[in-house]
């Protein structure tokens, strides 16, 4: 048998003396898909970064197809036939998909003109081998996200990399636009590569993946075969404890309306939208990306312009022109994107958390410094938010703590109506399960939940009913007991 | 694996991570926040040492007059930049309203307003509020028509010269009035005018940024103004106000210089702007917005003031001034990116 395509045995790693890598050990061979599991902090991203050669290991030795190898830079992996797909892919949006592909290697004729023809021609040919349906002079700016993965994994095959590295490579998208993704995966597994898959979705580890490895504080865990294990037993390696539920629901939906929505019109041809939502209810909007959830939310909150219909919040109609406004009724919205929405990155904890409540904790002529910190301190305990201080500037957290972030923001606001668009993307299972616990108790408190999500797990487990969304319109509205991922996927496309 | 041995609860960012990047933090903050105040100081030592001149009472209060009007432009630069904007249009504005305020306080009939010289109260007035008329003008294109910063104030700088040539038919206003010219040349206890207006206009500014909820909002909608405006803070009028404020401030620093100069002249305050946004690059202010102090744009208005009378008192001559003043700027930038790389 072949030697291995990577084998990585006793890494480490540390930061001013504390080790983020302990002892990281990994194998991946041909035509295999082996995912990387762990929480945050587990030591993945660390793991990852010495691999692509972007930080230099303490320890430990890296074989690549059997040669000890030492990566001073990226281009050194990629040279060996590492290559990385990542969370947040950076394409050049006014270029082609082909001048993406050979960017800084563009095949070029007399005195250095770009040969485009040629160009066009190879980069064609890789996409119609792969068979992904993407044309090579289409403009990158105009392709989707799962389309844009697409035009990544084809570059990388174009640098003749055998290893792919995926990191959170759904996390961006809908469950469809996943299956194209999965499609290439399969592809890429049948020309002999090996793909080192980082994904916190575990349904989609169990589906894809044929090995698994699991770091846990640095350290590694446990791995194997994918087909001996179930998703209980990962998400027991990942969290070091049986979880006994993946879920946390114990709110009890009322009869009482406490939102009210009529045949709402918002942007991007979202239109007649209509449904209700109660106290102590958690109302799940399941859709693919692009399907208006979003979209909504923005409405609701005064964040796009108020076109047709009417809201009508406790019993009182309501149109919101701005934030400010829906924020003094009692709403809450907790954006998707929380590096892009959610948060002042640079700004500290301290004010992050004030940023929604300023006319709380100040009068017109100046801020109450001493109102400012016990607010915050209320949430960094409420909330669990690891953090030395909350002066620190909130880019240092982890991605589970900036999140608690945003939620503390926002129950600082004493809010009626919590609005999520989902709050778990890019979470690890732990922290998954605490925002669960907080949604859960702040509907059993008299509030609202509305929760939008893709994953159709996440539907099932948490919401009292879901309104499902299609194309811009509500394409069914489901009560708990209704709630299948068969139905809901059926809806949603 | 072990069960017991491992904390219940979330998965956490590993504390390496987290203790690396605190003491980058701490770092970083300590060269951001002390650097230049270094560099200020080993100056004004060694020109203390070489120069006898440099630390007598004189001197000093010649250099924070000279440095006033480029500290109050470049404090309300750092309102602008602390948003991730620019105003290239105050050295055109220090003109606009310098001529147009000084046609209310000239006793030559000539070039001044019929029925002049108004009191200087009056003429004052009429100069802060071309500056906000400037200001909003900016501000409304910027904040409401989404025209970048830097085209929306550049086309100010070109129309408000222009207008300054037209109100003052290409020539200086002259013979200011003794009232008018006291906000330049007057002195409160020994310490002259411009430099008392401008240590008021650093306080309020300081206490408006980091204590007032106006302060807290101007550094939200220029650190994140998506997350901001969804925190219910309105960035726009926010944008807006910072636009009219440097304008203002611009109205009064032309009042100022046309007090001292005694005229006010149409081609006065070219080439301002630059000097402000260098005071505010090297105050730290970030121009991706969101990061920065007035504390560190008076440092940096001081250190350029600092460099001119230094290597005037050392005999240089003065393009040699220039080509210090870029070297600062850069090594300042390259300051703040090293912050911004870590971040």
């Amino acid at each position: 048998m072949d030697a291995p395509l990577l084998e990585v045995v006793g890494l480490q790693k540390s930061f001013g003396g504390v080790a983020a890598l302990k002892d990281g050990r990994f194998r991946l061979e041909r035509g295999t898909v082996h995912a990387l599991c762990g929480g945050n902090g587990a030591g993945k991203s660390t793991f990852l970064t010495i691999i692509m050669g972007i930080q230099v290991r303490d320890a430990g030795t890296i074989r690549c197809k059997g040669e000890d190898v030492v990566f001073a830079t990226p281009r050194e992996a990629l040279a060996h036939g590492i290559s990385i797909i990542e969370q947040e892919l950076s394409p050049v949006p006014a270029m082609t998909v082909a001048e993406n592909i050979f960017l800084g290697r563009e095949p070029v004729r007399a005195l250095g003109r770009v040969d485009f023809r040629r160009m066009n021609e190879q980069a064609q040919a890789l996409l119609d081998r792969l068979g992904f349906q993407i044309a090579a002079t289409d403009r990158m700016g105009e392709l989707s996200v799962a389309k844009l993965q697409l035009v990544e994994i084809a570059k990388a095959l174009s640098y003749d990399a055998e290893i792919i590295i995926m990191d959170e490579p759904t996390s961006a998208l809908g469950e469809s636009e996943a299956d194209q993704l999965f499609e290439a995966v399969h592809k890429l597994k049948a020309e002999g590569k090996g793909v080192i898959y980082v994904s916190h979705r575990l349904s989609e580890i169990l589906e894809i993946a044929d090995h698994y490895t699991v770091f846990r504080d640095g350290a590694f865990v446990e791995a194997g075969e994918i087909a001996d294990v179930s998703k209980t037993d990962l998400i027991r390696m990942i969290v070091g404890r049986p979880l006994s539920e993946e879920f946390f629901k114990e709110n009890r939906p009322t009869d009482e309306v406490t939102l009210s929505i009529d045949g709402i019109d918002a942007s991007h041809g979202v239109h007649d939208v209509s449904f209700d939502a109660h106290r102590g209810e958690i109302l799940g909007f399941y859709g693919l990306m692009g399907s208006g959830r979003t979209e909504i939310f923005e409405r609701l909150f005064g964040l796009s312009e108020c076109r047709a219909g009417t809201i009508t919040l406790q019993g009182r109609q309501v149109q919101f022109n701005d934030p400010a406004e829906a924020i003094d009724s009692g709403l809450a919205l907790v954006t998707e994107d929380r590096k892009e929405s959610g948060l002042v990155l640079l700004a500290s904890v301290r004010n992050n958390l004030c940023m929604a409540s300023l006319p709380a904790v100040s009068n017109p002529t100046g801020m109450h410094p001493a109102a400012e910190r016990d607010a915050a301190h209320r949430m960094i305990e409420m909330f669990g938010i690891k953090t030395s201080t909350d002066r620190l500037e909130v880019s240092g957290l982890s991605g589970g703590n900036q999140q608690k972030v945003v939620l503390g923001k926002w129950f600082l606001t004493n809010p009626d109506i919590l609005i999520l668009d989902e709050p778990t993307r890019g979470v690890d299972v732990g922290a998954k399960r605490e925002i669960y616990r907080i949604m859960s108790d702040f509907a059993s408190q008299g509030g609202t939940v509305l929760m939008s999500s893709s994953e159709t797990d996440e539907i099932i487990g948490m919401v009292d009913r879901v309104v499902v969304m299609k194309d811009g319109t509500v394409s069914g509205v489901l009560s708990r007991e209704e709630i299948d991922a068969e139905t809901l996927v059926h809806l949603a496309a | 694996m072990s069960n017991e041995s491992s904390q219940p609860g979330p998965a956490e960012q590993a504390p390496a991570e987290k203790k690396d990047s605190q003491a980058a933090l701490h770092v970083t903050a300590f060269a951001q926040r002390f650097g230049i105040v270094i560099a200020l100081v080993v100056l004004c030592v060694a020109l203390s040492i070489f120069n006898e001149y440099f630390l007598t009472t004189r001197n000093i209060l010649n250099v924070l007059r000279q440095t006033s009007i480029n500290g109050i432009l470049a404090i309300g630069m750092t309102y602008v930049i602390l948003t991730r904007g620019i105003d290239l249009s105050v050295g055109s504005v220090v003109a606009l309203a310098g001529v147009i305020s000084a046609a209310f306080a000239t006793t030559s009939s000539v070039a001044g307003m019929a029925g002049g010289p108004y009191p200087a109260g009056l003429a004052f007035a009429v100069g802060i509020a071309v500056g906000i008329g400037t200001g909003t003008v900016c501000g409304i294109l910027v904040a409401r028509f989404n025209v970048p910063a830097f085209v929306a104030t550049l086309g100010m700088l070109s129309a408000a010269r222009g207008l300054t040539l037209i109100a003052a038919d290409g020539r200086p206003v002259p013979a200011l009035t003794d009232s008018y010219r006291w906000i330049g040349t007057g002195d409160i206890a020994g310490i002259p005018l411009p430099v008392v207006i401008f240590a008021m206009v650093f306080l309020a500014s300081w206490y408006v940024l980091s204590s007032t909820r106006f302060g807290r909002r101007v550094y939200a909608a220029g650190g994140n103004p998506h997350a901001a405006k969804v925190s219910g803070i309105n960035v726009r009028r926010i944008r807006l106000a910072v636009y009219i404020i440097s304008g203002a401030l611009a109205g009064l620093a032309g009042m100022i210089l046309a007090a001292r100069t005694g005229s006010a002249l149409p081609q006065a305050g070219i080439a301002y702007e630059l000097d402000a946004i260098a005071a505010v690059v090297i105050g730290g202010t970030s121009l991706a917005g969101g990061v920065g102090h007035v504390a560190g744009t008076l440092i940096g208005a001081l250190l350029i003031g600092v460099v001119n009378n230094g290597l005037d008192l050392m005999g240089v001559e003065s393009y040699y001034q220039q080509v210090i003043k870029g070297v600062l700027i850069v090594a300042a930038v390259l300051l703040d990116q090293s912050r911004n790389r870590r971040a």
